[in-house]
């Protein structure tokens, strides 16, 4: 049985404890990198993490881009929308097809 | 280049005619795996994209809810409400297979049945714009689920697409081009040596019919009574 992680900091996420998904409360990019390793190695099949807390460990969230598991979804935080999420899906456009093609605005 | 350095034989002639065949055969395969990633990663992703902004908006005006609930509590009563939470995600992952890439695919189930488990909290302490929060996020769950396994499908089916379209054009303009250029190699220098022991045979051939029958003596001869 696999469960779904949501990282970030408590503003953003305190909600999704109640709907019964595991919160991990962390805005510090080192803790968040342990974190996220920790939690990749167990059995968290997705990690919500929050796009400010994201573009802070990058290359840690890149990693995984191509492993099966875990799936790694930014999600907008308390804060507001940074847009990362966006452009996440535009890499792998870019990534597939070489330029944009799709959402090239 | 390739053709430099292989050995001109006819056993190397024949491996290299047999390789190139299965590198055009490879070529075709990979190419049509790559044209049908591409267009299955192409009807994914626009989902992906549709999916990630009707998230997004969730979230945010899930988020607008949570802010507004904040300001009526304190930070100790809001703890307090999540401290134990009655409900439970768990997932079941499954696998699909797509053009031989696999792909997640996730099943969620809640502990308990019951829609209201997600208020974790007795009412009395805190606001109903907490409840309102709740609802709004819980709402847009299912469709996070879908978001995060379009999302991975995606970033797969990519990084496979990717890998493909390498191969392919590795095959077309590099080792199929290098296998043309080396079989042409051989088989003009298998020619050339055909020829060339042609010809030493014809010479051979000469000279002994020179030595056996002296024809050149002869008609020095001739020459010699005519004049």
């Amino acid at each position: 049985m696999y469960k779904i992680a949501v990282i970030g900091d408590w503003d953003s996420i305190y909600g999704f404890g109640a709907l019964g998904l595991d919160t991990f409360p962390l805005t510090d990019p080192i803790e968040a990198t342990k974190k996220l390793r920790e939690l990749a190695d167990n059995d968290y099949a997705v990690i919500y993490i929050t796009e400010s807390l994201a573009s802070k460990i990058k290359a840690e969230v890149d990693r995984y881009r191509e492993l099966r598991l875990p799936a790694i979804i930014l999600i907008p935080g308390v804060s507001g929308n940074t847009g990362d999420g966006i452009m996440a899906v535009r890499k792998s456009v870019e990534q597939a097809v070489g330029s944009d093609i799709l959402f090239g605005k | 280049m390739a053709a430099t350095n292989v050995i001109p034989t006819r056993m190397e002639l024949t491996r290299l005619k047999g390789k190139l065949l299965n590198a055009r055969r490879g070529h075709k395969l990979l190419k049509d795996k790559r044209d049908e990633l591409m267009r299955q990663f192409l009807i994914l992703v626009r989902e992906n994209m549709a999916l990630r902004e009707k998230v997004e908006e969730g979230i945010k005006a899930a988020n607008k809810n949570f802010v507004l609930a904040r300001s009526s509590m304190t930070e100790e009563t809001v703890n307090a409400a999540f401290m134990a939470p009655k409900q439970e995600v768990s997932l079941e992952v499954g696998n699909q297979n797509v053009m031989s890439v696999n792909i997640p695919t996730f099943k969620y189930q809640t502990r308990t049945s019951d829609p209201n488990d997600i208020y974790s909290y007795g009412l009395a302490f805190t606001s109903s714009d907490l409840d309102d929060a709740v609802l709004s996020l819980s709402s847009v769950l299912p469709e996070m689920l879908k978001l995060a396994e379009s999302e991975k499908s995606c970033q797969l089916m990519a990084s496979e697409i990717e890998k493909t379209r390498r191969r392919v054009n590795a095959l077309e303009h590099v080792m199929i081009p290098d296998m043309q250029e080396s079989i042409k190699y051989i088989s003009m220098k298998l020619d050339e040596n055909e020829r060339s022991s042609q010809i030493r045979l014809m010479k051979v051939k000469d000279m002994m019919l020179e030595e056996a029958h002296h024809y050149e003596e002869k008609a020095a001869a001739r020459a010699a009574d005519v004049s």
